[in-house]
């Protein structure tokens, strides 16, 4: 199959049932979406919709029943060396035995060189906003700041593909916004390519280049809506301007269809 | 659930096939260590026999006496003394100090007090199954979250009240754990007595006994089997009760 | 499971702050003051009881002295009889703990990674454990003659029970999220093993090490009142014997003491090593 010049991600008619039989549940329908290089896409849809189990196809961490994702021209199979998750439950994706900063080397310990792990690790900390807290124990930071860790984690092993799972649904809306901005902002420095999963519309039109709106379970692509916003997003302007009302207007009569 | 019953018999007989290849390659002598085919035929002849039946009998009443009346001496008594904070903090540091002496070094003692007889190997396991209940008694009735007592205490309930529906219910998973605790203890206990103390019957004593200058590996071996299966049923039925009526707890546990 | 692994008492978190320090200094008291307590008051129930079984605590501490201390300052005080029957046998009590020790966590983390291995071990595991371990002193004692490796045997095979399950328990417990983080950042084997499934099952490992330790004592004593040319068990046996009383509780007493020794030397250890443990050390199993 060949690839489009700048794709970094392709789904194609990706399906995924649990278990087998004719019985068997089918989590998601028939899905194929792309993903080009440098962009921020989001997916959509209503709570229960297979948004997570996607994610987990597209991440190799289970295998689909049916499709193909190719990573950068590569068919995956199993998990891809080129990507990193950011995982909804950062109390658990973070180690409670490590360090901050162990929990940001512990990916690249078998990686690189101790001098090149210290390095990357203390400008990932700084990306996020924590540098000088390398020393503490996640538990002893707020729930915003452990998410900020997990991010630190995934930008210090520099993938290829950033997915994010409902990164920051267990977060208060003030932290929340900040994490938003700061994952734009991050974004913007790096040309890293995510594709993050939310549930919430105001969110998925608010950080990104595409939204992708997922139906209800069996998931399938209702529409793909392209967003015109200024690269440089603000909280109170832009999510006061016309053309945000006018998507996210569209997005939710999607996703409550 | 089908699968896991049968894989569990594989491995059982896996590890019987292991044993009998062992024993009948001749890296031992077989009459050290017979094959369980040898073991579980001896087995059979002696459940028919009952003079073994008898000593069974006695070592599974010696052992469910004990911990009878170890659980009716700790039990209430983990109660009271749980209940009252500062008497609670005093016993835990008798607890703590008399818990280390380890119960089979008076086993020598008692047999000299109290002669060979089954009060000896009861006493002895009454002793030490008694400090684990008691601990995890006082312990779950003092550790309780002040918070449930003070919500029930908010919607009006007395202290007798409390005590039955808060207090017990939040100790009775921890007094169950201590009860299987115990229940493993005891027969140890009674077994160990029996062993080294002779003349009072019981599984322990026929070990000792065909164990003698190295005779009857069968039937020690066919008596440990019998041993095994009595602390398995025992813990096994303990851990039904466990389930059925304190089923709760592990959602419970879950949440802390 | 769980019937192996004893409750500890747990710091909440209403035992924390300004009344904590306080509190702490009045349970330190306590932990002193009942203990001593309860010494004087055998002290009077025995002279008052006067039964050549029960002698009060004096008379144990003079018989104590005489058979464990009063030795030259170069053995650390200790007697002869100490140093040729403590000495072996508490090499043989922490050889075979530790034997089983490494043999437990190895295999149990093995066994708790591997649904399919549990399903097929899991039911011979239960009844293994269900075997009370003296009953085996006999056919350890044919298979492998009077003496040590029928002690180590005996205590390996007793204490590796509750590290094996508690340990399987432990690696059983490693949260789908965390497996998961480590499958997507490319863990190699050996970090998965040593960096997430050993720390995470460290404190149901530790809560097992605990329960094996005070066995281990207790199989050491067992093993050598059967048979054994020296230890403490063998003094005990001895003493016995010649119907000393006084001399019996002394070694009864040298054994809880060193029971506690032990118990608090491993409570430290732990403390030091789970140090990482939100709140502190929490509850190792139930």
């Amino acid at each position: 199959m060949t690839e489009p010049a700048g794709t970094m991600l392709a789904v194609s008619r990706l399906q995924h049932r649990f278990g087998s039989g004719p019985d068997a549940p089918t989590a998601i329908g028939d899905v194929s979406f792309e993903v080009r290089a440098g962009e921020l896409v989001c997916i959509v849809g209503p709570s229960g919709c297979g948004k997570s189990t996607l994610l987990r196809t597209v991440a190799g961490l289970l295998s689909p029943t049916g499709g193909e994702v190719v990573l950068h021209g590569e068919r995956v199979t199993g998990v891809s060396e080129d990507l990193a998750v950011v995982f909804q439950d950062y109390s658990r994706s973070l180690y409670p035995w490590l360090s901050v900063a162990g929990n940001v080397e512990f990916p690249l310990r078998t990686r690189l060189g101790k001098a090149e792990r210290r390095a990357r690790v203390a400008e990932a900390l700084g990306m996020v906003g924590l540098g000088g807290q390398g020393g503490k124990r996640p538990w002893q930071l707020s729930g915003g700041m452990q998410q900020r860790v997990s991010i630190a984690r995934a930008l210090a092993y520099r993938p290829a593909l950033m997915l994010m799972d409902e990164p920051f649904a267990s977060l208060d809306a003030q932290t929340r916004a900040d994490l938003e901005d700061l994952l734009l902002r991050v974004r913007a420095e790096h040309r890293t390519t995510i594709l993050l999963v939310t549930h919430d519309i105001d969110e998925s039109v608010y950080l990104s280049d595409r939204v992708l709106v997922l139906s209800k379970s069996p998931a399938t692509v209702l529409k793909t809506l392209d967003v015109d916003l200024p690269v440089e997003r603000d909280q109170v302007v832009t999510r006061g301007s016309a053309e945000f009302v006018r998507l996210r207007t569209e997005v939710a009569k999607l996703v409550h269809s | 659930m089908l699968r896991r019953v049968v894989r569990g018999v594989i491995g059982f007989a896996g590890f019987l096939l292991v044993w009998e290849l062992f024993s009948r390659s001749g890296v031992v002598r077989e009459e050290f260590l017979p094959p369980p085919t040898t073991v579980f035929a001896r087995l059979a002849v002696l459940l028919t026999e009952p003079p073994f039946v008898a000593d069974v009998v006695a070592t599974v009443l010696a052992w469910l006496i004990a911990v009878v009346i170890a659980s009716a001496i700790a039990v209430p008594l983990g109660l009271l003394l749980g209940s009252v904070p500062s008497v609670a903090a005093a016993s835990r540091a008798l607890v703590e100090f008399l818990r280390p002496i380890p119960s089979v070094a008076l086993i020598p003692l008692v047999i000299v007090l109290l002669g060979v007889g089954p009060e000896t190997k009861i006493t002895l396991a009454v002793y030490a199954s008694l400090w684990p209940l008691l601990f995890n008694t006082i312990y779950a009735m003092s550790e309780i979250d002040p918070v449930q007592v003070d919500t029930a205490r908010a919607f009006g309930l007395s202290r007798s009240r409390i005590l039955w529906t808060v207090q017990l219910p939040h100790a009775a998973p921890f007094v169950m754990t201590g009860v299987r605790i115990s229940a493993s203890i005891a027969l140890i206990l009674v077994i160990s007595t029996e062993l080294l103390a002779g003349g009072s019957g019981g599984l322990g004593q026929v070990i000792f006994d065909a164990g003698a200058g190295g005779g009857r590996m069968d039937i020690v071996l066919s008596a440990t089997l019998v041993a095994g299966v009595i602390g398995f049923l025992g813990n096994a039925a303990l851990e039904k009760v466990q389930r059925r009526w304190l089923g709760w707890d592990d959602q419970i546990d879950a949440g802390r | 499971m769980s019937a192996t692994t004893a409750v500890r008492p747990v710091r909440g978190p209403h035992r924390a702050g300004g009344a904590g320090a306080r509190r702490r200094a009045t349970s330190t008291l306590q932990r002193v003051a009942v203990p001593i307590v309860a010494v004087i008051a055998w002290e009077i129930a025995a002279r008052a009881g006067d039964s050549p079984f029960f002698p009060p605590p004096t008379d144990i501490a003079v018989a104590f002295w005489e058979t464990w201390l009063g030795g030259p300052a170069s053995q650390l005080f200790l007697s002869d009889v100490a140093v040729q029957n403590i000495l072996p046998s508490l090499a043989r009590m922490l050889g075979g703990w530790a034997v089983a020790v490494v043999v437990g966590v190895s295999l149990g983390c093995a066994l708790g990674r591997s649904a399919t291995a549990m399903d097929y071990a899991g039911p011979l595991l239960a009844f293994a454990r269900a075997i009370p371990p003296p009953a085996l002193v006999p056919v350890f004692l044919v298979l492998f003659e009077l003496g040590t490796p029928m002690q180590l045997a005996t205590i390996i095979f007793g204490v590796v029970w509750p590290v094996l399950l508690n340990s399987a328990d432990g690696a059983r417990s490693v949260h789908p999220v965390q497996v998961q983080t480590a499958q997507v950042f490319r863990i190699p084997r050996r970090q998965w093993v040593f960096g997430v499934v050993l720390p995470a099952a460290l404190p149901k490992i530790f809560a097992g090490m605990r329960v094996s330790l005070s066995l281990a004592l207790i199989l050491m004593v067992i093993s050598e009142l059967v048979g054994a040319t020296n230890g403490i068990g063998l003094q005990l046996a001895l003493a016995q014997r010649r119907f000393d009383f006084d001399t019996m509780w002394a070694a009864v007493v040298l054994l809880g003491a060193l029971g506690h020794l032990f118990n608090s030397v491993l409570l430290a250890v732990e403390r030091r090593v789970l140090a990482w443990q939100p709140g502190g050390t929490r509850k190792g199993g139930s």
